[in-house]
């Protein structure tokens, strides 16, 4: 069965340039684990600026084209990995998996990960939540609430940064594969204008 | 105070009163921001009148560590006595994209780019 969230959007055929990156999330300690993140995120963003025009800036801010989608990618490839990470069913062996396509005027991110199965329905309920409610004031709501909350431990502002700060379309893809057990696995797409 | 890491470095000159942010922050949430957690508290505890952050040498900050910033921000709101400077760096493009949402938690906050 398949449930789609958002602007869930399947990858494009004909993508100009793409780069796919596969974890096993068990194959080291969580902290080596974590260190990798920002090192395939900023390797994505590096590898995804062979292909964009060199000299460009952008006039509203005077920075270099290439340097902000490069910072873009990296940090939201960054946000995806560290979700992924948090969120894996441990138990299910199944490759976390993040993909980058370059296609036209826009980028898109794939992160495909295993979820448990009494995430999923969390997960759903934030999802339904997320693409009811206006997600710049989402976003104020959920600082303050951070702010109140002394012994949260974790922010819940991944993918609200995005939407505020990257102006992306995001969707999401349930699907339950069969391995040697179901397990639930969930595509993260992010969308952005370059 | 002062904390330093291969790959980020938070330090408090107490003449200035400015926390000196520099390098990466990517840490896994809030058991490991924890310590800066604390110094940016023991700073806020001293009750200085301006407190500045210099984030101009802050490569990179994921979201948690978007969102420890936001709540020392909120904390200082709270307090109606103390102002705060944020100056980053015109170079760096999560700055430009992130920092305007800390003047929403905090209209008199003055962001100041280079």
């Amino acid at each position: 069965m398949i449930q789609l969230f958002g602007d869930f959007k399947e990858e494009p055929v004909n993508s100009e340039e793409y780069l796919e990156l596969g974890f096993s999330p068990s194959s080291m300690p969580l902290k080596q684990q974590w260190r990798n993140n920002g090192r395939s995120a900023d390797f994505l963003g590096d590898y995804l600026t062979n292909f964009l025009p060199i000299g460009e800036t952008d006039e509203s801010n005077n920075i270099d084209k290439q340097a902000e989608i490069k910072s873009a990618v990296s940090y939201i490839a960054n946000e995806l990995l560290e979700n992924a990470m948090k969120f894996n069913d441990e138990t299910s062996q199944y490759h976390i998996t993040i993909k980058v396509l370059l296609h036209k005027e826009h980028i898109v991110l794939y992160l495909t990960n295993s979820v448990s199965p009494q995430n999923v329905s969390i997960f759903q309920v934030y999802l339904q939540e997320l693409t009811h409610s206006d997600p710049h004031e989402l976003y104020i709501k959920q600082l303050e609430h951070n702010a109140q909350d002394e012994n949260g431990m974790t922010s819940r502002l991944g993918i609200l940064t995005m939407i505020n700060d990257y102006m992306v379309k995001l969707g999401w893809k349930f699907e339950t594969i069969r391995l040697k057990q179901e397990v639930t696995v969930v595509t993260t797409m992010v969308q952005f204008s370059v | 105070m002062e904390i330093k890491t291969a790959d980020y470095h938070i330090s408090y000159d107490i003449g200035t009163t400015t926390i000196n942010c520099k390098g990466k922050l990517r840490l896994t949430g809030m058991d490991e921001y924890a310590p800066i957690v604390q110094l940016f508290n023991q700073v806020v505890e001293q009750e200085p009148s301006l407190i500045t952050f210099n984030l101009q040498q802050l490569q990179l900050l994921n979201s948690s560590g978007i969102n420890i910033l936001s709540k020392l921000i909120i904390k200082v709101r709270q307090k109606k006595n103390i102002k705060i400077v944020i100056q980053g760096s015109k170079k760096i493009p999560w700055q430009g994209k992130s920092l305007k949402n800390l003047q929403r938690l905090m209209p008199t906050l003055q962001l100041q780019f280079e």
